[in-house]
């Protein structure tokens, strides 16, 4: 019998690829008449490419490089829209043994505070400039992904120029650790388990994590070429519907020893099912023998996690602004307003009468606390959400935002 | 026609192909090319040698990183851009199917870039054939291995002569409609599995 829906797909191999993952391999995927083809990638410019040309008509992405994409930041762009999300949270920063050294005498603790382990690395970066050494160096993944965007907000929001007093370069995941530990960079914001693998190795101490900079916020997203939605609604809903019930399927923890095992096959990650641990228990070792469990570290479904939030996207924009990634105009910002679609969602997940969001958007950093919130179905509970400075991203209110943060710059 | 002569630099880690590329540059009559295995500390070498024409293979997991860098005026003195960006469609799926990527300084003429280009993507295809070939050549070997093993057992366990072993052999592939190489991989794993009658 022969699949109502062909769909190609491409992935990294990373762990929040999973509920794209589990959807092929669990057979979700094939109940709603899908015949669901995955193609491993080596680099976000290649899935870029394969969706630009049709090899692809949807990927694994990251969350800000759809907008990316359609606001013309990078080659070969294409229209992207993001219907689903992949999970929230999930990265640490990492930090050589030398650097934290260095913060420890200046008053870090091993509690992956944010607002403690900045104040401690700003001190340090400062003595280093005044003892005229390099200035430390730091990787994310890509120019326009989650990792830049809360590793910058996080220093800013610290006192630290990302711009000025360190310098920011771009490592591929799977090379992050070995990078540190040849001290070819200082420290590093990625997804685990590349974190987990420096601690390991006893090079390398998580210092913060996603999940305490600006807890439950986006990270990974399903993009699609947008020309391939447009004219296959009924394949893209089919889809959504599948990918709903992995991600179900994936935060529940009976399934996660079978999920990290299914992760573990070399098509995959192609890792020991133990290192796929940590992000699926928020549970990890941060070097030293200190430990913490995280809440909310990653959550591939829980907090209306895949809901694609218009706010989210609203955010990125808003940091590409502050960045000098792109110019704050009235057109782009429709272009970032237009990227991530709740009402495909909405729509393709509608018969199945499960909660959904009724609003598009959201004031991030408003809830304090997990919050029951009004919503089409069966209960659905959101947050906390706050940003760990305190601070509150009002989407109607981005010129505000925008100005705010440049002014705080300028006074750095 | 006097131009100055393209800066190429052909960054692949499969040392085969890049020998293979900077071979038919060279044979094109380019003189200034360079070829990097290794991406650490590129951005130096990216200084020093000033490329027109960056040809990369799209396996490589570096491609952020390069394009990154590609955009910050801070580690190159030109601008650098996406060739196939400029290009028509054809090229664009005959350069990723071909799993070749070009970059090209800022201002540089299409129809100069392009034959580069091509050469690439044919060069890649040849590669890939190439390395196809090898790997159906290497399974008949191994398939051949397998087969004087098991005839090797057959002999062995039934005092068969290598013949009729081989007649056995192929006769049972044939009546399950079986390749033989397949039918001799189950004989040796199953005499392994029973024993001590594989010797090896």
């Amino acid at each position: 019998m022969t699949a109502a829906h062909q769909i190609t797909a491409g992935f990294m191999p990373l762990f929040d690829s999973a509920v794209l993952v589990a959807a092929s391999e669990l057979g979700f995927a094939a109940r709603e008449g899908i015949d669901l083809t995955l193609h491993r990638e080596t680099s976000w410019a290649n899935i870029r490419d394969r969706i630009a040309i049709g090899h692809f008509h949807l990927a694994h992405m990251l969350g800000p490089m759809p907008l990316a994409c359609n606001l013309g930041l990078t080659p070969l762009a294409s229209e992207t829209i993001v219907p689903f999300s992949l999970g929230l949270g999930g990265n640490c920063v990492t930090i050589s043994n030398a650097v934290w050294t260095g913060i420890v005498a200046h008053g870090a603790e091993a509690d992956l505070d944010p607002a403690r382990a900045g104040a401690a690395l700003g001190a340090l970066i400062r003595e280093r400039a005044a003892a005229d050494l390099d200035p430390l160096r730091f990787a994310v993944v890509h120019p326009h992904s989650g990792h830049n965007y809360e590793l910058r907000y996080w220093l800013a929001a610290c006192g630290i120029d990302p711009e000025r007093q360190i310098e920011i370069v771009i490592v591929p995941p799977p090379f992050m650790a070995d990078a540190l530990a040849a001290g070819r960079i200082d420290g590093y914001c990625v997804g685990e388990p590349w974190n987990s693998a420096s601690v390991a190795a006893g090079t390398g101490h998580i210092v913060t994590v996603k999940a305490q900079i600006w807890r439950n916020s986006p990270e990974k997203v399903i993009g699609v070429r947008k020309a391939w939605a447009d004219e296959n609604p009924e394949a893209l809903a089919a889809l959504l519907r599948a990918l709903h019930h992995s991600a179900r399927w994936c935060q529940d923890p009976a399934n996660h020893g079978e999920l990290a095992a299914v992760m573990a096959q070399p098509g995959f990650l192609g890792l020991p099912p133990a290192v796929q641990m940590p992000i699926l228990t928020g549970h990890l070792q941060l070097g030293g023998g200190a430990e913490r469990t995280i809440d909310d570290f990653f959550l591939p479904f829980d907090k209306a996690a895949n809901f694609p939030w218009k706010s989210h996207a609203l955010w990125f924009y808003t940091q590409m602004v502050r960045w000098g990634h792109v110019a704050h105009t009235l057109e782009n910002l429709a272009i970032a307003r237009d990227c991530y679609r709740p009402d495909l969602y909405r729509s393709a997940l509608k018969p199945l009468g499960v909660a959904l969001p009724g609003a598009n958007s959201k004031v991030e950093g408003a809830l304090s606390a997990a919050t029951a919130v009004g919503a089409t179905g069966a209960g659905l509970v959101l947050g906390p959400d706050g940003f760990f400075d305190g601070q509150i991203f009002d989407p109607d209110e981005i010129d505000a935002y925008i100005a705010g943060q440049k002014s705080a710059r300028a006074g750095v | 026609m006097v131009r100055t002569a393209l800066a190429v630099l052909v960054i692949d880690e499969n040392r085969i192909r890049a020998a293979i590329i900077e071979a038919g540059l060279r044979e094109a009559g380019h003189e200034r090319v360079t070829v990097i295995h290794d991406v650490t500390g590129i951005a130096r070498r990216i200084a020093e040698i000033e490329p027109d024409v960056i040809v990369i293979d799209l396996e490589n997991p570096n491609r952020d990183m390069l394009e990154n860098m590609f955009q910050l005026s801070r580690a190159v003195k030109r601008p650098i851009a996406m060739f196939v960006d400029r290009s028509d469609q054809a090229s664009i799926e005959a350069a990723v199917d071909a799993g070749v990527s070009a970059y090209v300084v800022d201002g540089l003429r299409q129809e100069r870039v392009k034959p580069i280009l091509d050469m690439a993507v044919s060069r890649f295809n040849a590669f890939s054939r190439m390395a196809r070939e090898l790997e159906e050549v290497r399974g008949e070997l191994e398939s051949r291995k397998v087969i004087d093993r098991a005839k090797g057992i057959l002999m062995k366990s039934r005092g068969l002569s290598e013949e009729a072993a081989y007649t056995l052999l192929r006769k049972t592939a044939m009546n399950q409609n079986r390749k033989i190489g397949d039918i001799a991989q189950s004989l040796v794993t199953a005499a392994g599995l029973l024993g001590p009658a594989e010797d090896e």
